[in-house]
């Protein structure tokens, strides 16, 4: 059962010391080699350590490694597309490895912002080439050939002259006694000679999955492995003052309580009682003995009533009475709008909603002789590694990290706070594997929550209809340092700044302890229904529609400044991008043809930029009362010139799509005086399978960029497209969120 | 019996007996996970509400997270394990391996095992008998598209 959680080859065989291929920040790329070559010659009999990344067996069987984190997004197979293209290699004859954390050897392995096909594209590649180069250099050795009348494909070498070939498997043993290329001789494949990338492939994993194999965190398992469950402070802020464990200790299949003290700060651990058993529903049903005491003073007050009274009452006194905080002004806003022909003024409200990942937060650890051995669903290992190595006093070398297939992320792995569970419990009891695993309730009372939030936008239009002044007082939350946090923020680059002269952005921030966390497009997926919502009412007020309204703004040539929320990196986005992307889903939704009399059924439009991907999407909606159906969404999106894996891409698209209708139907967490009050999906409803629309057409508009990642762009337009074809649909403008709390 | 005292139950799992020994009151999905080794079926939620656990018992869809392991007695469990070697199950899978159903695939046994069930009651379902005994299984990475797809196809209604 074990093999399937363990690389399939063990690191300590490498011979060659590490092949990194990092994109540097400058934009440009590293390919380093840290060791030198060793000088015994591979057995035939041992799979060749051909790169870090490369492995081949006297069969022809190659193995790639995969180094980041697969959460569903599908980087596992697309990663190992980018290097097995470029080595030419038979997809039919490929294996794929996950990687264990090791930073010196892979660099960054993170699940999240989209950035994995942004920043791997080319190092991948790269890995691939290099591999290529070292066994046509092999053959051209063996053959006595040059190197240049070689050419490679479907796994082996080839000389067209001759019409002979060499086999990667036979060339491996060779090739791996040559030194690594250097990075500026390896050509990398034009696109139209790709013969992996670009073609729909199945998830390398897929099969696996289907034949119930243990791939995933939850399913590690040991010989005499313990399981875990933690009784955690009811309300956030919590600390533990006492607890009797008398009748837990002496309840059946019960090994050991262990008590956890928080650390690790607002991404780490509570404090917290560990009930250790041989079953994890021995640990369940034993936990509910525990008579825990708390001090739950620090979450008092805290309650979503008090907070949404509070944004009422600043929003009532206008943001200069609320002593806002001006994120941004331009030109004079208060002139623009008394000078406006027609002011349009509204207020938007999203709602906390979860992660709810289906695999519940879970973690398995081992510790023996002063070591941590950890197998973590983690999108972000590095960060738990080291703080592993603080809370058990080992250095970080001391910790083995293997990365497992993980059942979805969203971005709720991006803290390591299960991972430091794991360790504690682990330490508590050497010698013994356990697992730590959450219930559901747990899972959604200590999430790291996508806030909610409160604008009240003012607009402009004159005469001629032309948007010229906007204007928002946010209220937002904070972790209670003053500033929001940062899936709460909106910078001053938000769209439409610097496309209107006059513009104000002010906000309130309200501290909570509540803790906030990146969810998919993180700040984006709540910011682009208050925005485009709003911007569809102004594009009505000022006699056209949303996409007309952006196409305007967006006019001419030349880009303009956005802020990547989530990574506070600032990026350009490209006005012809935009356009091409509006114009694209125009035209296949039939937009212009659309009904236009709040009879029943309507079509919205939305558009976001985010994570460096530009989508345009048109919903089409049935109003019948309070019932809403999407029927259909189109959605045109450009993440430049490539898309790596068809298959996946568009999943990724048809996912996000409706991911994003099921936070607007029916997702909003509640708290009072810290305590999450939703237990379980009766209370927090995903999205189910009668939801989803019957048809979502992709549409893939292909600019000269580089590809980016789509795990999370698709999201944010969605929801204005639904929420402003409602309105078309009914006449019923949509300011709050979700559906299920209006009238 | 206490429900606090251990038993051990012959089990019949996939066509084979396996002998569990667990209190009666434990769930069927702890006893297939972590006493008898069948990793497959999955906990999402312990309450019935996103059928990730979904196995059979004598060929009836079961919500396993809240099947007490005492009630099985001599019923035939099926889990995703199991379902690879039934003529239906075959093509389900073959189904959602041609157009890639999954996304993170956490989810995807139980949804397996409630399109066998819907396929053995309703060979050709329509699109609402599809949403209708589909329901019951979340899938938070919402494929639900080509899970529609996919039994379409294993039913013999569309082609790859």
């Amino acid at each position: 059962m074990l093999d399937t959680l363990e690389p399939m080859f063990d690191p300590a065989i490498s011979r060659r010391g590490f092949l990194r291929v990092s994109a540097l920040a400058g934009g440009g790329l590293a390919l380093s080699l840290t060791l030198p070559v060793a000088a015994d010659a591979a057995e035939a009999a041992e799979p060749v350590h051909l790169t870090d990344f490369v492995t081949i067996d006297s069969a022809g069987l190659v193995t790639i490694t995969s180094k980041n984190p697969e959460i569903g997004q599908g980087i596992k197979t697309s990663m190992a597309m980018m290097i097995a293209d470029e080595l030419d290699a038979d997809w039919a004859k490929v294996a794929v490895a996950s990687a264990d954390f090791n930073k010196a050897r892979y660099g960054n392995q993170i699940a999240g912002g989209s950035f994995a096909t942004t920043n791997e594209y080319l190092p991948m590649r790269l890995a691939g080439a290099a591999a290529r180069s070292m066994l046509v250099q092999a053959a051209a050795n063996a053959s006595g050939l040059a190197a240049s009348e070689l050419t490679t494909s479907k796994g082996a070498v080839r000389h067209a002259a001759s019409g002979r070939a060499w086999s990667y498997g036979e060339l491996a043993g060779p090739a791996a006694l040559l030194p690594l290329p250097k990075l500026e001789t390896l050509k990398l494949k034009e696109p139209k000679d790709f013969a992996i990338i670009g073609k729909a492939t199945r998830g390398v994993d897929s099969a696996r999955v289907l034949r119930g194999e243990p791939l995933f965190g939850i399913d590690a398992r040991f010989p005499g492995m313990l399981h875990a469950v933690i009784e955690t402070p009811p309300a956030h802020g919590g600390r533990l003052k006492s607890v009797d464990t008398k009748a837990a200790e002496a309840a059946h299949g019960v090994v050991s309580i262990v008590r956890l003290a928080a650390m690790g700060g607002p991404l780490g651990m509570p404090d917290g009682v560990a009930v250790v058993a041989t079953n994890h529903w021995y640990a369940e049903k034993a936990r509910e003995l525990l008579k825990a005491e708390w001090d739950l003073s620090a979450s008092q007050g805290d309650s979503l009533t008090r907070f949404d009274s509070e944004a009422t009452r600043l929003h009532g006194l206008g943001p200069a009475a609320a002593s806002a905080t001006e994120i941004r002004r331009d030109g004079d806003p208060t002139a623009g709008l008394v000078g406006a022909a027609k002011r349009i003024k509204a207020r938007y409200a999203y709602p906390w909603i979860a992660h709810a990942t289906l695999e519940p937060q879970n973690c398995t650890a081992l510790y023996r002789d002063g070591a941590l051995e950890i197998w973590a669903p983690t999108q972000s290992p590095m960060p738990g590694v080291d703080q592993i190595g603080k809370l058990l006093g080992i250095p970080a070398d001391k910790v083995t990290l293997h990365i497992t297939r993980i059942g979805g992320g969203f971005g709720r792995r991006l803290a390591n706070d299960y991972m430091l569970q794991a360790a504690a419990v682990a330490k508590a009891i050497p010698g013994r594997p356990v697992q730590v695993l959450w219930n559901r309730a747990e899972d959604l009372k200590r999430d790291f929550f996508r806030p909610g939030g409160w604008h009240m936008f003012e607009a402009g239009v004159d005469k001629a209809g032309k948007l010229t002044t906007f204007t928002d007082h946010f209220v937002t939350y904070g972790g209670g340092d003053g500033n929001p946090h940062h899936s709460s923020r909106l910078d001053g680059t938000h769209f439409p700044a610097d496309l209107v002269p006059n513009l104000s952005y002010r906000m309130n921030v309200l501290d909570t302890v509540i803790p906030m966390g990146p969810l998919r497009a993180p700040a984006s997926n709540a910011l682009a229904f208050a925005f485009q919502g709003f911007l569809d009412e102004v594009a009505e007020a000022a006699g056209k529609d949303l996409p007309a309204l952006m196409m305007e703004l967006c006019a001419g040539e030349g880009m303009f400044a956005r802020l990547e929320t989530s990574w506070a990196k600032t990026v350009e986005t490209s006005r012809a991008r935009v356009r091409g992307v509006i114009e694209r889903v125009v035209g296949i939704s039939g937009w212009d043809k659309r009904p236009r009399g709040h009879d029943g059924r309507g079509l919205g439009f939305g558009f976001y930029f985010s994570h460096r991907g530009y989508v345009a999407e048109v919903a089409d909606v049935s109003v019948d009362g309070t019932d809403v159906k999407v029927n259909k969404v189109w959605a045109a999106v450009d993440v430049g010139n490539q898309i790596i894996n068809p298959t996946g891409a568009e999943a990724q698209v048809t996912g996000a799509i409706i991911d994003g209708i099921g936070q607007a139907l029916a997702q909003k967490i509640g708290f009072t005086d810290g305590a999450i009050e939703q237990r379980n999906f009766d209370t927090f409803p995903l999205v189910r399978i009668g939801a989803a629309p019957s048809e979502i057409e992709v549409s893939w508009v292909m600019t000269d960029n580089p590809p980016t990642g789509l795990g999370e762009p698709a999201l944010p337009p969605v929801v204005p497209a639904v929420t402003n074809a409602i309105y078309a649909a009914s006449g019923k403008r949509i300011r709050s969120l979700p559906l299920s709390e209006l009238a | 019996m206490p429900e606090t005292q251990e038993k051990t139950f012959e089990l019949a799992i996939n066509g084979k007996k396996q002998r569990v020994t667990a209190t009666p009151d434990m769930p069927l999905l702890w006893a297939l996970r972590q006493e008898a080794g069948l990793a497959g079926t999955k906990f999402g939620c312990g309450a019935g509400l996103c059928g990730a656990c979904t196995v059979h018992v004598d060929g009836v869809p079961t919500r396993s997270c809240l099947t007490p392991i005492g009630d099985v007695g001599s019923g035939k469990v099926t889990t995703i394990e199991g379902i690879q070697d039934d003529p239906v199950g075959r093509k389900l899978i073959d189904a959602w391996l041609a157009i890639d159903v999954m996304q993170c695939g956490y989810c995807q046994a139980g949804q397996v095992m409630s399109a066998h069930a819907l396929l053995k009651e309703t060979p050709r379902p329509s699109a609402e008998e599809i949403d209708a005994a589909m329901t019951g299984n979340l899938c938070r990475c919402a494929t639900y598209p080509r899970i529609r797809q996919a039994i379409r196809i294993a039913s013999g209604q569309e082609t790859v």
